[in-house]
């Protein structure tokens, strides 16, 4: 079962390889997204203090929502998914595994190049160091929730923004809690608690999100 | 005595009797509303501090407990359709969300012209006004999937399982007053400790709770049964109605 896991991460890494474009894409989206702001509200120093957790934070959820879309429309396309459907591994754990590599693709990235960007608003370096484990938490979970909207929206016309109000909700309480923690860093408490609560969302939903993605998965190709 | 509990169950059996319900349940929701808004605005004492402005509680207060309680039974019928395949679950729980949604809008709405008297402002970032706007997306992503989705029992099945997920959300919001604990003030009622208020505003507030229970009983049920005629259309009972009040 883990040789089967360890198949699919390397499979969906090795087909991000070939097509590193795809990649690249929404990092650079993230990028361009967060050197907006400073052009759209100042680049008075101090302002930008006080919004970059959240302007990162933003900027790393529109990031990983965009690349939902190729979790599993691919693997669909071309009947993979439904051999996989067939196979003897649970489709549950299946599913992780896809997610971990989307990730890996899509989530991981961003939270590197963070803190780069977190210096273009003059974050001081604890805090830098706090958003960058928050968002290094909370990434995962924007996967695992976002995977479970991409399944049911799966092969729907006007797939994507459809994707974007099933799952923009969802994300609010990750949004909250991951930018709390780099505003509670900049203002001396420390961001321990909310990278604690980060934590628990991520066992939470690392538990049933999968779970969940794999009944919306069935839904959508039965 | 054994009863058969899935006798109403097929939209056959069933469509004469929401059309019955739906009947009660409207003149009993006319009732209340017409009791709890005269008791409200005219019984009721002004408050010492909020002066005339409080008396939107009969309208948002109620609102607000629909919103959230429809949203769960939105759920339940939908974990139910899930869980034993029946049709009519699946088309309760999308008959629900637009009654849940306007309901939720009310609630917002009517906040809205509390606040600004009360609290100098329209809206405020607030825990709990912004799950109730949460809980309004929950409702509008819910039908949006269901309207993209062209058959039928996909779609009951995939809103099921959002209805599912987002359910998640309810208790949120009924618990982040405490957790967070902002502008907006505790919960007046509570069932543990005597009520804050004066007994006749307690009892417009529940009376007009009831009224917007059962209206909401009625228009789910009024329009579920368009959604049964609608996806029934070919069947012989569906025939027969339509001759009928042709």
């Amino acid at each position: 079962m883990i040789a089967a896991l360890r198949c699919v991460i390397l499979r969906d890494l090795r087909l991000a390889a070939r097509r590193s474009s795809d990649v690249l894409t929404v990092v650079l989206f993230f990028v361009i997204v967060v050197s907006l702001f400073p052009l759209g509200i100042g680049p008075e120093p101090k302002l930008l203090r006080t919004v970059a957790p959240g302007v990162l934070w933003v900027a790393a959820l529109l990031a990983s929502m965009l690349a939902l879309g190729r979790v599993f429309a691919a693997d669909h396309a071309d009947g993979t998914l439904e051999q996989m459907m067939l196979g003897a591994t649970p489709l549950g754990l299946v599913v992780a595994a896809k997610v971990f590599a989307h990730w890996l693709i899509s989530g991981l990235p961003l939270v590197l190049i963070s803190p780069v960007l977190a210096l273009q608003f003059d974050l001081s370096q604890e805090v830098l160091g706090v958003l960058a484990l928050s968002l290094a938490l909370g990434t995962p979970v924007l996967s695992l929730i976002g995977a479970i909207g991409a399944g049911l929206t799966l092969g729907l016309r006007g797939a994507g923004t459809l994707l974007s109000l099933l799952v923009l909700p969802l994300y609010v309480p990750v949004l909250i809690i991951g930018a709390g923690a780099a505003d509670a860093a900049a203002s001396g408490l420390g961001g321990n608690a909310q990278l604690l609560l980060l934590g628990a969302m991520l066992i939470f939903a690392g538990a049933f999100a999968p779970w969940a993605a794999a009944a919306a998965l069935r839904i959508s190709v039965e | 005595m054994s009863m058969n509990w899935f006798k109403y169950s097929s939209p056959q059996t069933f469509f004469p009797l929401a059309g019955r319900l739906a009947l009660v349940f409207g003149a009993l929701a006319l009732l209340a509303c017409a009791v709890g808004l005269y008791l409200g605005f005219f019984v009721a004492p002004t408050d010492a501090q909020q002066g005339e402005s409080y008396r939107i509680i009969f309208i948002h207060v109620p609102a607000a407990w629909m919103s959230m309680f429809l949203y769960v039974v939105m759920a339940f019928w939908a974990g139910l359709g899930l869980a034993f395949n029946t049709r009519l679950s699946g088309m309760m729980a999308s008959a629900i969300a637009p009654t849940g949604a306007l309901f939720t809008f009310i609630a917002l709405w009517t906040g809205s012209f509390w606040g600004k008297p009360t609290w100098g402002t329209w809206w405020v970032w607030d825990a709990r006004l912004t799950s109730e706007l949460i809980l309004l997306f929950l409702y509008l992503g819910f039908m949006a999937l269901q309207a993209a989705i062209d058959d039928p029992r996909r779609a009951d099945k995939a809103g099921a399982l959002l209805a599912l997920v987002g359910v998640v959300n309810v208790p949120i919001i009924y618990f982040s007053v405490k957790w967070w604990n902002t502008l907006h003030q505790g919960a007046s009622v509570s069932l543990t400790k005597a009520p804050s208020m004066a007994a006749t505003m307690l009892a417009g507030m529940l009376i007009m709770t009831f009224g917007f229970w059962f209206y909401g009983i009625a228009a789910v049920l009024l329009r579920a049964r368009c959604i049964m005629l609608e996806r029934e259309h070919a069947s012989d009972w569906a025939g027969r109605y339509a001759k009928g009040i042709a």
